[in-house]
């Protein structure tokens, strides 16, 4: 009989529960965004998008976005849209739009002011097609960063370099220690990425335009980016060893020590984060791996489907806006480890590496990255190069050289 | 006139005949023919323009084959298969034999033994592929543990080496699949008359001769079958490269599935894509076509 009673008490206070659900709308948002760091920092959009009344329904999907983005892009052009999707602003989601699948977003923006709290400019020039605005920004990444182990080079007697000519010095006295020197994941875009921050690191800004801004496959065949792979030659060798295929994974060798270090965005320092780890202390990161000082402006931003549903559509609006919330943009990015999209919001909070980046920032040597200049087919092609020459010991560099500058020649 | 409009009501036409089953297989006929043949014929207009995210009939001539056959991961993809297709096609069929026929010799506890061996068959490739990949994990798996039984210098790590890389996902693969072609064969020599054994004994035949010159080409229905489902296998892997290697290390492992999926989905090109998938079509078609011919040309 009490039985009875309790779940009478229980299934009506469920009742309850969902009539209060009723006037919130339940909006799915789909990423990419699994590793520890990158929950912790996606439950804070979640957290301020619940508290406008709405329901944040969580669509992460694991392998990060070479694996999310097909069957987020398969889910908009098979019929069955989400209410949002992360995607990394640029060309990802070029086609999406101009075949009208995406929702228009300027109104909002105008209303908003984007155009004058987003900073850096070039962020919402990525999101911008035809003049209408189609995206929002939710955080800046930079891949031009190296995180070293303090602790991997006092245990291999050396000190922690400051230039990447330094780290490769160096790179013997770590493997005598028994020390992978450079820990690179065996996913092909880590590869291909690694590359890019050396092409930039290396052969400096302007050659890094010339190749992939003015696609000039001549220059790229030529003496000034044969240097660039020779310096990818010994970040091959210093890689070999790793025997880890995540992103997360490589980080979390440099985490405890087991490699010298990683070529990674900044997305990684969210794991050094979660780790318990502090910036200067027990990790160091040099940006453009102490070489260059110009950062890239990738990120992620959502895309908002265009939906028929008025509801969602109207949900769409406040998830928009929250995103840009000032607050929002705070916790999000503290637990992401990336830089926030607006240049008004309180970061005192910001540890050592995030701090670098922002006077970087700040002084305004800002790039464009690959996501932005390159279509994804030419992204694909180059990630298939570079993983095989990580892999393959055996592929010489000037065949290398040779079949990037072939890429660069027929890219769009 | 009359006599041939009085012949036809009685004898209906042959279109009528079997009227209902007619009706019961149309939706599998118009499936066929529009999912099937109408994808396929889609596929290959389509292989000849130049569609990105989104199809379009903008037509490119052969450009996209051009640049798919000066693709280096492509060549790797189908010498990979080569390799894959044939060896594990030799092998899944010598084990699986070898295996039915020692369960045949009225062996004690054969309903264990074939458990164990049909079980891997149970998990779908995704889970073989996972599983693989610990055991051949050089930190992990075998190698890790013939060296902590002392022999350091015991190097065992296909994965993680480009040139012996398929051997490894060919490993998996014969792992899992052998249980059952030696199920099909098994059957296979259940069906074989005991009077043909008998007569062999009569004759003095040994046992391994009447296997291979008496029981195996008995056995030819059994081995066709088993051939198609293992062919159709090879050509269309992929999760378990997917699950086990992603392709790597670099592009050693890739295979022409891969390629199509990553260039259509995550490249964003759909006439690569389509142009990959034209091709091991027409592979498939080279093989099957004079198979085909020969096998029911034959019969008429």
């Amino acid at each position: 009989m009490r039985r009875t009673l309790k779940a009478a008490v229980l299934a009506a206070g469920t009742a309850l529960g969902f009539t209060g659900a009723a006037y919130a709308t339940d909006l799915e948002v789909t990423h990419w965004w699994t590793s520890g760091g990158e929950a912790a920092a996606v439950a804070e959009l979640a957290k301020a998008f619940d508290a406008t009344g709405n329901k944040w329904v969580d669509g992460a999907i694991a392998g990060s976005g070479g694996t999310a983005r097909p069957i987020m892009i398969s889910r908009i052009t098979g019929g069955d849209p989400m209410g949002a999707t992360q995607f990394n602003h640029g060309r990802q989601a070029e086609e999406l739009v101009q075949a009208g699948l995406m929702r228009d977003l300027t109104d909002i923006a105008t209303k908003g002011k984007w155009t004058e709290v987003v900073r850096p400019k070039g962020l919402l020039d990525s999101c911008t097609i035809d003049g209408k605005i189609y995206c929002v920004p939710v955080n800046i990444h930079s891949w031009q960063w190296l995180w070293l182990s303090n602790e991997a080079f006092a245990k291999a007697g050396v000190a922690v370099p400051k230039t990447w000519d330094e780290y490769v010095a160096a790179a013997p006295a770590l493997e005598k220690a028994g020390i992978v020197p450079l820990a690179v994941g065996g996913q092909p875009w880590q590869a291909s990425g690694a590359f890019d921050v050396l092409l930039l690191a290396v052969g400096g800004t302007d050659a890094f335009l010339k190749v992939y801004k003015d696609k000039d496959g001549e220059f790229a065949g030529g003496a000034e980016i044969a240097k660039v792979f020779k310096a990818a030659d010994d970040a091959r060798k210093m890689s070999k060893g790793t025997n880890v295929q995540d992103w997360n994974q490589a980080t979390n060798m440099v985490i405890t020590g087991k490699a010298g270090g990683q070529i990674m965005g900044d997305w990684a320092q969210g794991e050094f984060q979660v780790a318990g780890k502090v910036a200067g202390k027990d990790y160091t990161c040099l940006p453009g791996l102490g070489m260059s000082n110009a950062l890239a402006t990738g990120g992620d931003a959502f895309y908002f489907p265009l939906l028929k549903d008025a509801e969602k559509a109207k949900a769409q609006e406040v998830l928009a806006e929250t995103l840009l919330d000032p607050k929002t943009q705070v916790a999000f990015n503290l637990k992401k480890g990336s830089l926030p999209v607006r240049g008004d919001v309180d970061l005192n909070s910001a540890n050592d590496c995030m701090k670098k980046g922002l006077d970087i920032l700040a002084k305004g040597t800002v790039i464009p990255w690959t996501d932005q200049l390159l279509s994804q087919d030419t992204q694909k092609q180059k990630e298939d190069l570079f993983s095989e020459f990580f892999a393959k010991p055996d592929l010489t560099v000037e065949d290398a050289q040779k079949r990037f500058a072939d890429i660069i020649s027929s890219a769009d | 006139m009359a006599s041939t409009m009085s012949s036809a009501a009685k004898r209906p036409s042959r279109l009528f005949r079997n009227l209902s089953a007619k009706i019961a297989s149309v939706p599998m006929i118009l499936t066929a023919l529009v999912v099937f043949v109408g994808g396929t014929l889609w596929t290959v207009l389509y292989s000849f323009t130049n569609s990105r995210l989104l199809p379009r009939l903008k037509f490119v001539g052969l450009d996209q084959y051009e640049r798919l056959w000066a693709t280096p991961r492509w060549l790797v993809s189908i010498e990979n298969l080569a390799i894959y297709g044939i060896l594990s096609l030799i092998f899944s069929l010598v084990i699986g034999f070898v295996l039915a026929a020692l369960l045949d010799q009225k062996i004690r506890f054969e309903d264990t033994f074939r458990t164990i061996f049909l079980y891997p068959f149970a998990l779908s490739f995704v889970v073989t592929g996972v599983v693989w990949q610990w055991l051949l994990n050089p930190d992990f798996g075998v190698q890790a543990v013939v060296r902590s039984l002392g022999w350091e210098s015991f190097a065992f790590d296909p994965l993680y080496n480009s040139s012996i890389v398929i051997y490894g996902v060919l490993i998996a693969a014969l792992w899992q699949g052998t249980g059952f072609v030696m199920c099909l064969m098994l059957a296979g020599l259940r069906g074989i008359d005991e009077d043909i054994w008998k007569a062999a004994r009569v004759d003095g035949i040994p046992a391994w001769r009447t296997y291979l010159f008496i029981v195996l080409p008995m056995m030819r229905p059994v081995l066709v079958t088993t051939l198609v489902i293992i062919a159709a296998g090879i050509v269309k892997v992929y999760d378990l490269v997917v699950a086990q290697t992603s392709g790597g290390p670099g592009i050693a492992s890739e295979v022409p599935a891969k390629y199509v999926y990553d260039y259509m989905f995550f490249a964003q090109n759909l006439g690569q894509g389509f142009a990959a998938s034209t091709m091991m079509l027409l592979s498939v078609a080279i093989i099957i076509v004079p198979w085909a011919y020969l096998e029911f040309g034959r019969r008429r």
